[in-house]
């Protein structure tokens, strides 16, 4: 199977040239690129805004923006993140690359359709970003867009909510192509239970695009028709009910956040045992737990609204299935310590991001069980305890475990290898920072301090100060790790077909890889 | 594409089909004006599910496909389901 002789992905010359070769190619792995641009870009824009966040909050009253432009800067800094940066981030990123190469095939199922979801997404991200230019102002409700306040607010939201519809298609046909593309692709003796981790977390995404994804779509809808028609859903003065909007969307987002995790343990999956030179440890707990995970986390939304009114059973039952989340999660855990165990570990820059992720990804796991009590909810509820939790799951779940990704396969994308001297001192300065800027958070919340509020009372002024300070040293880790990767992609030492060992099939075929990927596609033994 | 074989469905069954789903339109009108309680949601949803099994089964043919299709449709039926039960929690209960 030597097909190291075809031009590779990023060399070949189709129909199309110059950026037109790029956005209109069909091709999985240059559509994984086109998202990595975009997210990317997406994402220090997001950065940008928190880190402006943190700077007016770095001393109480007004330091560098009034609380409507602090309404505003929030809400595009959750929009922002969630819908454009950690929703689609790893599946469409590393998913479009990795997966069909990963099961063996040349592309995904439907690559006009991949291409179509990438557009669709462009197209829901300007919509999306064009409410902060036009119309009545900057939407000021955060990114829940909670009812009735997202239809009385004066601020410009419809824009914001159509833009998130159309992410939602981008990224349901997505999730379709995904489960498609297992289903038919595989490589002739892949049976499931042979499947690398990674795709099967994909799988378990993909489901939970499908289904919930449209929940979301048709509730922001119910919320254009409430303010454009005067449609009584969730207005008690039109007969309508508060309670129910935020039912539907947490039906959604609350799965949304398994969107985000499951493909990021998906990732640990791989890295760790190529880093421990050691097969997986519980391949079956890992695919079971990764299911049960998708199936289970459909139904612990309440959890979110602990303190809006619901009754006493919905109470009981949502605290109950929240506890028995943490099961599967723990599952994986103990498998990659399993893993681990006396394992020949090569600590590399992929191994240190997948080690950290463990770290703080348990953190935040622990402190979601807080808040899946009853009990300490009420007290810790819309306090900065929930931001730390949230952010230490998603930027600490997500963004750690993305990176660590980014890191274990950039030599197969680009071809060329990374400085690892400065990765690595990208990733201290990161992890740091991110320590600095989000466990104080843990204790405001403890002592009272409400989220999304520009001010707060002085007995909360030197905790906010080392939180601040902790954003500016994790920028300054995230600049450090983009520009090593950006200039390494041009200018890295060539890098090896398998830079690190790994064993799936997409280190048996040339970095980068060729446009088809196989020359022929692979027998599995 | 593997299974490449389709069923031809007869007038005759899509006609029986239409008039179902006509009866069961009907029905669903007249359940309105009975007094079910907690469960006149519950009745509606009953009716619009064995509605959508009569599409998914005979319409887009999932009766005279690979068992598979089923399964999956059925997993997300049961996914639905679960979650409408759990919604009604807060109202019902």
């Amino acid at each position: 199977m030597d097909n190291s002789n075809l031009p590779s992905y990023l060399e070949y010359k189709g129909k199309y040239k110059g950026i037109f070769a790029w956005i209109f190619s069909t091709d999985h792995k240059r559509i994984g690129l086109l998202y990595l641009y975009s997210i990317m870009a997406m994402f220090l824009v997001a950065a940008l805004l928190g880190l402006l966040m943190k700077t007016e909050l770095i001393a109480p009253g007004k330091t560098i923006m009034e609380a409507k432009a602090y309404n505003a800067v929030f809400t595009l800094h959750g929009i922002t993140m969630i819908f454009l940066v950690v929703v689609p981030g790893i599946p469409a990123i590393l998913g479009n690359f990795f997966l069909p190469i990963m099961i063996g095939a040349k592309d995904v199922f439907y690559p006009r359709l991949n291409l179509l979801s990438w557009w669709l997404y462009i197209i829901g991200a300007i919509v999306a970003i064009s409410s902060q230019f036009m119309g009545t102002g900057s939407p000021d409700t955060g990114w829940t867009f909670y009812a009735p306040y997202s239809f009385k607010t004066q601020s410009n939201i419809l824009p914001a909510l159509i833009g998130a519809f159309i992410l939602g298609f981008s990224s349901i046909l997505t999730g379709l192509n995904f489960i498609v593309t297992m289903h038919r692709m595989r490589a002739p003796g892949m049976k499931w239970l042979k499947m690398p981790l990674f795709p099967w977390t994909l799988y378990g995404t993909a489901w939970i695009q499908l289904l919930a994804t449209p929940v979301v779509g048709i509730t922001l809808l119910m919320v254009v028709a409430e303010k454009v028609l005067n449609i009584g859903f969730f207005d008690p003065t039109l007969g309508g009910d508060p309670i129910l909007y935020q039912h539907l969307f947490w039906i959604y987002s609350h799965p949304a956040v398994y969107i985000m995790i499951l493909p990021a343990m998906g990732v640990i999956s791989e890295v760790i045992p190529t880093f421990a030179k050691k097969e997986i440890f519980g391949y079956n707990a890992i695919v079971l737990s990764t299911m049960l995970i998708a199936f289970v986390g459909y139904f612990v939304w309440g959890h979110h609204m602990f303190t809006a009114g619901m009754s006493e059973t919905s109470l009981f039952a949502f605290s109950f299935l929240t506890f028995i989340v943490a099961i599967p999660s723990a599952i994986k855990i103990f498998n990659w310590l399993a893993t681990l165990y006396k394992g020949s570990i090569m600590l590399r820059t992929p191994m240190y991001w997948a080690v950290s992720f463990l770290f703080v990804f348990m953190i935040g796991g622990l402190t979601g069980m807080v808040l899946g009590a009853l009990a300490t909810n009420v007290h810790l509820h819309d306090t900065a305890f929930v931001v730390a939790h949230f952010h230490f799951i998603v930027f600490g779940g997500l963004g750690f475990a993305f990176f660590a990704g980014i890191h274990y396969w950039f030599p197969k994308i680009f071809g060329r290898m990374y400085d690892e001297a400065w990765a690595n001192t990208g990733w201290i300065i990161f992890f740091m920072g991110f320590l600095t800027l989000y466990f104080p958070m843990f204790l405001l919340g403890i002592q009272g301090m409400p989220r999304r509020y520009y001010d707060y009372v002085p007995e909360f002024h030197s905790t906010n100060i080392i939180s601040s300070f902790g954003a500016f040293i994790m920028i300054a880790g995230l600049i450090v790790i983009i520009i090593n990767l950006f200039r390494s992609a041009k200018k890295g030492e060539k890098a090896p077909k398998s830079p690190w060992g790994g064993k799936t099939l997409e280190w048996t075929i040339p970095s980068p890889p060729p446009l088809e990927n196989f020359e022929e596609i692979p027998e599995i033994k | 594409m593997e299974d490449s074989e389709h069923k031809i469905v007869s007038f005759k069954t899509y006609g029986l089909v239409l008039i179902a789903l006509i009866i069961f339109t009907l029905f669903s009108v007249y359940v309105t004006r009975l007094d079910l309680g907690n469960f006149s949601i519950a009745a509606a949803l009953t009716i619009a599910g064995l509605k959508s099994i009569l599409v998914f089964s005979i319409f887009m043919h999932l009766f005279y496909d690979k068992k598979m299709y089923a399964l999956m449709v059925l997993g997300v039926l049961v996914v639905m389901t679960i979650v409408l039960i759990i919604t009604f929690l807060d109202y019902g209960y």
